[in-house]
């Protein structure tokens, strides 16, 4: 009886008490290096119907993120226009919501597939991409030919936005394929039956959320609370007219005191009135969809929102609901930049690894994506505005977009956008943490602004962290 | 005789070895890889990282966030044992011994055990999800409704940087506590019946019979639901991340060590650094694990 294995209670939970911890550790696991395939080098000989050697043999991998915009864009759009060229490519369609999860590991292994969406809240860090080298330098892309006309080189038919913000390392590497034009959202029906007017001034909205606040038809203005990024974004548009562009370059940029000047300070104090006095019941618990609803359901007026609203909400949008779209007021009248002054920025990324076994396929389907049909018929199936110019041309665009579409015409060259959000991601976990208790009454726009400073330092005198300039 | 202790050897082996290598693949392995990790700038591409050395270690000394979250697991390592073992303890003794005679449960006992234990039987995200809408800050919320309806000012639950901290630890204590009653059920369910009954004849009520009889031979039972509930306190993960706004927030006021490492390794794609902090996890882990063994070394009454 003597030597047989005793298990105690004290044996038993010293076993137990490591399992836990093992779970926590095991996620992740050290990559094995491979020989790196030379992919790079075109398998065919280029010619202007096939610009960068594609092999017609080969498969070519694409996932699309399964978001807003769905999957059958590249189901029935892209891929069989991309197969109405190059019939003998295998197109081998893939969607996910966990762009990460599925192929983080992919990148690791070192067998990514051709042609990523990286979209969504689970896209992969661009900047981490970049630094390892995994992003296929794409300026072929800009100077081959364009799919529709093989006189025109495709850096002319995207907008030019598409470049400058693709670019990492001085090379172009992501392709935004949506022009989303954040701005106020509200139901032009609504506004007609109550006969308000769309602000053009501060002084003008303040008024109409205070028309709106006494009428007791419904709550002047909300955001999604539980994403407070929703409402930083027209903050930071804000100081941006206010200020003028620079304000944005050097928040961008990391430079000291940027996210404490006057401009800032401004339009903080303006939307921290807006958080104490106008914000529909409950904003700050209540995340994009439920306050989205909440307007479809006439409980609140107005809400910040980029111009795939319309789309994410079709489904609860009574018929007669007319979305419409108004760009940020001016403060003052000494503003720097003039009213309607928009954040527009190209979104909704598509990459090609550099490591993928096709990555000429995968430019070639980009190219396929940038022809004007395109663009057009995801213009009209997604109820968004592309890239592309001109591909919403003849189209019948839904209101909103089409309210979009014409205050992005009207903006003309007064856009303005920022890239601190992609490239330093901590620094906007801070500043949604920081913006939601700047509405909710939490931290005064001093303080507020102080601390998203603080965080900006940290990160600039950070060395593990890539820093990157516009 | 030799031939015998072979035998046994070879059996044992053949038992064991299944789950030793499984143990050793999928557990030691990656332990032993994350500390190598911890020291490198791996950001989960590339196939090369660089060694760094302790550099993920110091930058952590300074990262508030980090810091914060260790706080909120130390809190719930003293609050969530501290409200679950008292409730299910409470519990416990009157589904048990709580009767009018004090040897049976209260009335319906055998109804409440089992609606007891439903909590335990959900999957964390199905909690998690289902409180998110019963803390909706709205007239929709289960529990703003009826306030609301009262007149009152609807509660923050979760989007209240001082409330959702405390919802949090409410909702795991909700999950947990089914468990642990039915634990010291068994517990009082060993203890001989006429221990209670002499105790009764003696002239002890309820109370003096909870504290001198019950919880003093029930001790065993509540240091094994400390350390457990202890060790859930320190991986909690799942409820905060699935359950809160910005995933830990709002302001940071929930999040825990699990979800920061989450954070940096899934969203922030800095690997070595979410390795780094996983290694003080496991450190803090283990220290508690040898600090529960050691205090509660103790012997136990024999009856």
């Amino acid at each position: 009886m003597s030597d047989t294995p005793h298990i105690n209670r004290r044996g038993f939970l010293r076993g137990a008490a490591l399992v836990p911890v093992a779970g926590a550790l095991a996620a992740c696991a050290t990559p094995a290096a491979k020989p790196t395939a030379s992919a790079s080098a075109a398998p065919v000989a280029t010619s202007a119907a096939n610009p960068f050697g594609m092999a017609e043999n080969k498969p070519l991998e694409v996932w699309i993120f399964d978001g807003g915009f769905g999957q059958d864009y590249a189901k029935n759009i892209h891929q069989p226009l991309f197969k109405s060229k190059h019939p003998n490519v295998e197109i081998k369609h893939n969607a996910t919501k966990e762009i990460t999860k599925v192929l983080q590991p992919r990148f690791a292994g070192g067998n990514p597939p051709d042609v990523i969406d990286n979209s969504g809240a689970n896209a992969m860090d661009f900047g981490a991409l970049a630094q390892d080298g995994q992003l296929q330098d794409l300026t072929a892309l800009l100077d081959a030919p364009s799919w529709d006309d093989p006189n025109t080189k495709v850096r002319d038919t995207i907008d030019q936005a598409v470049i400058e913000l693709g670019t990492y390392d001085g090379a172009f590497s992501v392709v935004g394929y949506v022009n989303y034009i954040h701005g106020i959202w509200y139901s032009q029906k609504v506004f007609k039956d109550n006969g308000w007017e769309v602000p053009k001034t501060w002084d003008e909205f303040l008024a109409l959320c205070e028309t709106i606040k006494k009428s007791g038809k419904m709550a002047a203005f909300t955001y999604a609370g539980k994403h407070p990024q929703y409402l930083y974004e027209p903050l930071l548009t804000m100081a941006a007219k206010i200020g003028g562009n620079e304000v944005l370059v050097n928040i961008d940029n990391l430079e000291d005191g940027a996210w404490t000047t006057d401009a800032m300070k401004t339009a903080a104090t303006a939307w921290a009135e807006i958080g104490a006095k106008y914000l529909m019941e409950g904003t700050a618990g209540l995340d994009h969809v439920q306050t989205q609803t909440a307007q479809n359901k006439l409980k609140v007026a107005m809400l910040p929102c980029g111009s795939w609203l319309e789309n994410e909400q079709k489904t609860t949008t009574p018929a007669d609901f007319e979305y419409g779209m108004f760009p940020i007021p001016d403060f003052t009248g000494s503003d720097k930049m003039p009213y309607g002054t928009l954040h527009s920025q190209p979104s909704e990324n598509f990459i090609v690894p550099s490591k993928s076994a096709n990555p000429q396929g995968g430019m070639e389907y980009l190219r396929a994506m940038l022809s004007k049909k395109a663009a057009g018929d995801f213009s009209e199936l997604v109820k968004t505005v592309s890239v592309v110019k001109g591909a919403g041309e003849g189209r019948e665009l839904s209101p909103g977009a089409a309210s979009a579409t014409k205050a992005l015409t009207d903006a003309g060259t007064n856009l303005v956008y920022y890239r601190w959000r992609t490239w330093y991601l901590p620094l906007d976990d801070e500043v949604k943490a920081a913006t939601g208790e700047l509405m909710a009454g939490g931290v005064k726009p001093e303080a507020y602004l102080e601390r998203i400073q603080k965080k900006a330092d940290e990160i600039k005198n950070d060395s593990s962290i890539k820093k990157y300039k516009r | 005789m030799l031939f015998n202790r072979y035998r046994r050897g070879l059996f044992i082996t053949s038992f064991l070895a299944a789950p030793v290598i499984l143990y050793l693949v999928y557990v030691i392995s990656p332990y032993i890889q994350a500390f190598y990790i911890a020291m490198t700038d791996w950001r989960g591409v590339t196939a090369t990282p660089g060694f760094i050395g302790l550099e993920n270690f110091v930058r952590l000394f300074g990262d508030r966030v980090f810091w914060k979250a260790v706080t909120h697991n130390a809190a719930l390592l003293v609050l969530l044992p501290l409200f679950t073992i008292v409730i299910a303890l409470f519990f416990a003794f009157l589904l048990n011994v709580g009767g009018a005679r004090g040897v049976t449960g209260i009335r319906g006992s055998q109804f409440y055990r089992v609606v007891f234990f439903f909590p335990q039987v959900l999957a964390v995200a199905v909690v998690a999800v289902l409180f998110q809408q019963v803390f909706r800050p709205d007239g929709s919320g289960m529990l703003n409704g009826p306030l609301m309806a009262l007149g009152a000012e609807p509660i923050g639950f979760l989007s209240n940087p001082n409330v959702a901290f405390w919802s949090v630890l409410g909702v795991m204590v909700w999950q947990a506590v089914g468990f642990y009653v039915v634990l010291f059920s068994a517990g009082l369910a060993s203890i001989p019946r006429d221990m209670f009954e002499a105790a009764q004849i003696d002239g002890a009520g309820r109370l003096s019979l909870f504290f001198r009889i019950t919880l003093p031979l029930l001790w065993d039972t509540v240091q094994v639901a400390w350390v457990y509930l202890g060790i859930l306190a320190l991986d909690v993960f799942a409820i905060v991340w699935v359950m809160t706004d910005q995933h830990g927030g709002p302001d940071w006021s929930t999040t825990v060590m699990a979800a920061e490492i989450y954070r940096n390794a899934f969203q922030y794609f800095r690997f070595g650094y979410a390795s780094a902090l996983g290694v003080v996890m496991f450190f803090f882990t283990v220290g508690f694990a040898i600090l529960s063994l050691r205090l509660s070394r103790r012997e136990r009454i024999e009856y």
